[in-house]
């Protein structure tokens, strides 16, 4: 049996219409853990991010959330099982201001009563929050927004945070910062789920990493040995042939 | 609690009107002015959270012939008929609602399907004139010598007072939400649907209980309408006529503030009478005409309307602030 907290999934099955974008994936994230999942592009990473968070739903296989079953639970109900989702493209309110957004993060009943405090919590970890905290999240920076959005996720008060794509449409120096932000959170001893196609900078932060190729996982390991594997750098990471290649022209 | 003596002291103010002894046309115009409000507070509940009805005519019309019929065949008091009535409307808002909002019939689609739903309740109620008396329209019965209170069949001044219960009830309904979670959890539905629903918030759900409210008002609206005008008629309390006519009150006097729609009301009466007297009977096609262009104009370039004009205004002076400002969080903003 798997432990409390434990994100298990077994065999998924998952795909749009006749459109099949995962093929049996096993993955298991433990509490505490960080792990991350990595690919190219349509490699199903999204997919398998949406399966978890009841957006669509799996044509086969078992996905259990501290030993519940999530197959039926719809997408509303997995904050109060205490899985948050900080979607791809942060999905903010933007004509809200920030405190407003943290405000709607704590809108589930368990959440209501302890608002302040997880507030107070949220600007401690990120200070420019409460700088902008009147402001309207659509005028923030791209770094801001996804600071704001993760502080909306922590609201609900999760045990794992599921992040899709924290640094996409974001500056390279703003990426930094985002995985910045993923440390901090992961000091709070938080369960993370990240899925990255920035390879490099993902396996700085998480424990392990699962590499999924069409639909399929390739590898799976320790981030560091991921990190050293020969076949994953060249294909990830920048091997023997990208050095020829000018470092701007490198997809980071 | 020093928040409640601005408005009962008006409401105070405002029940002492009839001592006054106004001229009947006068008290006409307010009751008349005080029950359209009320229906364009229910209609700007939604609205302000994108939810466009273009059918709240409808629960008008369901609030005011539930009330009518129960009298005219059962001898049901009013009293009891007006709360009977609205939770009809209420059961028929749902029913519409809430396929609607699970099959995520959201913009252009939600107001296309409730513009249908107002003909449809005006269209039954023409179709059941057997019973409803059609296009005729329907009389209550008079109440016996003496069961007149009974029967809530009063004077102007009596009806000014139900009026404004009924008004002050929508406004209060209004400040209940506006400092409940729901309303944060609605202009955050209005943003953007898949993202509310994954912090947590039951979309249906909200959505189904601010139609239940908005609904309520406006059938409390048209039954207390129906029965003030002792007549009842589906042109008048159904259909797209009175639906668009409850818009323009909202969109003129403003939906993001309380009394914008009260504004509003006052300008549609006093833009209706002036029209009646001065197109007569003549050309009768003008009032709709004048609002048509009215409602661009104010879409154009008073999206928040005269309120939002208002406001604006409070605000610019320097050292006041808007009152209610703090800690409420203001409903979806109009573009631009």
């Amino acid at each position: 049996m798997s432990g409390v907290g434990t994100l298990e999934l077994s065999g998924i099955h998952a795909g749009y219409g006749d459109f099949q974008a995962l093929f049996g994936v096993d993955l298991r994230v433990e509490p505490g853990e960080a792990v991350g999942v990595v690919g190219p592009n349509g490699a199903g990473k999204t997919t398998l991010l949406r399966v978890i968070s009841g957006l669509i739903r799996a044509s086969a296989g078992t996905l259990r959330f501290g030993g519940a079953d999530l197959a039926a639970v719809p997408a509303h109900e997995l904050p109060v099982l205490g899985i948050a989702h900080v979607p791809e493209n942060r999905r903010l309110f933007p004509q809200l201001t920030v405190e407003e957004n943290l405000k709607v993060g704590a809108y589930i009943k368990s959440a209501r009563a302890r608002f302040q405090e997880r507030r107070d919590h949220v600007f401690e970890l990120f200070p420019r929050l409460k700088q902008r905290r009147h402001q309207l999240a659509g005028t923030m920076s791209g770094g801001e927004q996804q600071m704001c959005a993760i502080g909306r996720a922590l609201m609900s008060g999760p045990r794992i945070l599921l992040l899709d794509e924290p640094s996409a449409g974001l500056a390279p120096l703003v990426v930094q910062q985002v995985f910045d932000l993923v440390r901090r959170i992961r000091q709070e001893g938080l369960t993370v789920l990240i899925v990255e196609q920035n390879v490099a900078q993902v396996l700085r932060v998480v424990d392990r990493a699962y590499v999924l190729e069409t639909g399929r996982v390739a590898a799976e390991g320790a981030s560091a040995a991921l990190a050293a594997d020969p076949a994953i750098r060249r294909s990830y990471l920048g091997g023997a042939l990208s050095a020829w290649i000018p470092s701007c022209w490198r997809p980071c | 609690m020093s928040g409640l003596v601005l408005p009962v002291a008006v409401l105070a103010a405002l029940a002492c009107v009839p001592l006054l002894s106004p001229p009947d046309y006068f008290m006409h115009l307010l009751v008349t002015g005080l029950l359209t409000a009320l229906a364009g507070t229910g209609w700007a509940l939604m609205g302000r959270y994108r939810l466009v009805s273009f059918g709240h005519g409808a629960f008008l019309g369901i609030g005011a012939y539930v009330m009518g019929l129960l009298w005219n065949y059962y001898g049901i008091s009013p009293w009891l008929g007006v709360p009977i009535g609205v939770a009809a409307a209420v059961g028929a808002g749902l029913l519409l609602g809430y396929p609607c909002f699970q099959l995520r019939v959201v913009g252009h689609y939600f107001a296309l399907v409730t513009l249908a739903a107002g003909e449809i309740v005006r269209i039954l109620i023409v179709a059941l004139r057997d019973v409803t008396g059609g296009s005729l329209g329907m009389t209550p019965h008079q109440a016996p010598p003496g069961g007149a209170f009974a029967a809530m069949q009063f004077d102007k001044a009596g009806f000014w007072w139900v009026a404004l219960a009924a008004w002050a009830l929508g406004l209060l309904a209004w400040r209940v939400l506006d400092r409940s979670m729901t309303s944060k959890a609605l202009a955050a539905i209005a943003e953007d649907e898949d993202a509310a629903a994954s912090i947590g918030i039951r979309v249906t759900r909200e959505k189904l209980k601010l139609t239940m409210l908005s609904v309520a008002l406006a059938a409390l609206a048209g039954a207390l309408t129906g029965q003030y005008r002792m007549y009842l008629n589906p042109e008048s309390l159904a259909g797209l006529g009175i639906s668009l006519q409850i818009v323009f009150v909202a969109i003129a006097g403003g939906m993001y503030s309380p009394i914008g729609p009260t504004i509003g009301a006052l300008i549609t009466i006093g833009l209706e009478e002036s029209l009646r007297v001065a197109f007569g009977t003549q050309f009768t096609g003008a009032a709709a005409f004048v609002y048509g262009i009215l409602l661009v104009l104010f879409m154009i370039f008073l999206p928040r309307g005269i309120a939002g004009l208002l406001e604006r205004r409070a605000a610019a002076r320097p050292g006041r602030r808007l009152a209610g400002a703090e800690g409420t969080v203001p409903a979806v903003q109009p573009p631009g």
